[in-house]
């Protein structure tokens, strides 16, 4: 095991930031990205949903 | 050999290709996060600390899945996208275009990630040294394409246009891979090559080469999914989309 405590391994020895604001930026990019992904289809989706029921109350 | 060229083309066509990315996004997920958790626990409890570099030198985990993924998905999506300028083939071009959010993202992660290692080690967030600079270049490239298709109304008129950058741009790949043999650079020569053994202790490279495993996994399976959406942005007018489960209003 690397790390003597919780705060050392926070710490970083010295790099904490370095090390957190690299892992830090990373893990957020790839948690937002899938869900603009996901809603992104979800609109699409709803507005097609929209779309047939507008037909359903207005066939021509 | 001629029912596999069949299958081929089969999914080659927005319509089975849609379910197809819809049964295997979950896979892809599944094996990136296992990949994810095994890459994290090498990253910071099985990997010792580096005589040089001390704890710092843990960026390199995902630094460098990073700049491989921003390069390999350029690599990619210059294929898709020439594929659809050739062949005029409907899925090339959606694909080129899912694809380029997800790598204007690694290239700006190893950009940023790189800046991160840089200030501790060389004393600057920034140099402009081939290397850096090319690796910016790519990240242009990415938004240029982004933006550029963005620009134009007509989605076939924006796959033909943004194809012929992004084959402009192809480049610029093997410039960035060979920018610190090429030119000196202050950026170190490549830990891990095709033609010569590895100059890392085996758990770091297990531990990178594990963390690239899961970029390479999540970066399918969220191109996965924005194709999907792209399929039923552009296939809208279609009936195969407006009878989808989805759309008749079964689920979600």
């Amino acid at each position: 095991m690397n790390w003597e405590s919780p705060a050392a391994f926070f710490a970083m020895g010295g790099y904490g930031l370095y090390v957190w604001g690299s892992f830090g930026v990373c893990a957020v990019l790839m948690i937002v990205e899938p869900i603009l992904a996901s809603k992104r289809r979800k609109d699409i989706l709803r507005s097609l949903r929209r779309e047939r029921i507008a037909e359903q109350l207005d066939p021509q | 050999m001629s029912n596999r060229i069949v299958n081929w083309f089969k999914y080659a066509s927005p319509q089975s290709f849609y379910p197809l990315a819809g049964k295997l996004i979950p896979w892809f997920w599944a094996l990136a996060i296992v990949f994810t958790v095994a890459g994290l626990y090498i990253t910071f409890f099985a990997a010792p600390t580096d005589f040089q570099q001390g704890e710092g030198y843990r960026i390199i985990f995902i630094h460098v899945p990073a700049a491989w993924m921003s390069m390999f998905i350029y690599i990619v999506m210059a294929g898709w996208a020439g594929l659809g300028l050739a062949l005029n083939t409907r899925l090339s071009g959606m694909m080129a275009q899912a694809l380029a959010p997800t790598g204007a993202i690694m290239a700006f992660l190893s950009l940023w990630t790189g800046a991160f290692w840089g200030k501790p080690m060389w004393g600057a967030w920034w140099v402009w040294d081939a290397r850096l600079t090319s690796a910016l270049i790519l990240f242009f490239l990415y938004i240029g394409f982004i933006a550029l298709q963005a620009a134009i109304d007509d989605p076939r008129r924006a796959d033909k246009a943004g194809a012929i950058l992004a084959l402009v741009g192809v480049v610029n790949v093997p410039i960035i891979y060979f920018s610190v043999k090429w030119w000196n650079t202050l950026h170190q020569g490549a830990s891990v090559s095709l033609t010569k053994a590895p100059t890392m202790a085996a758990t770091m490279l297990w531990g990178m080469l594990i963390m690239a495993l899961a970029f390479w996994m999540y970066s399918i399976a969220v191109a996965l999914t924005r194709v999907r959406a792209i399929i039923l942005e552009r296939e809208a007018h279609t009936e195969w989309v407006k009878d989808l489960p989805e759309v008749q209003g079964a689920k979600q």
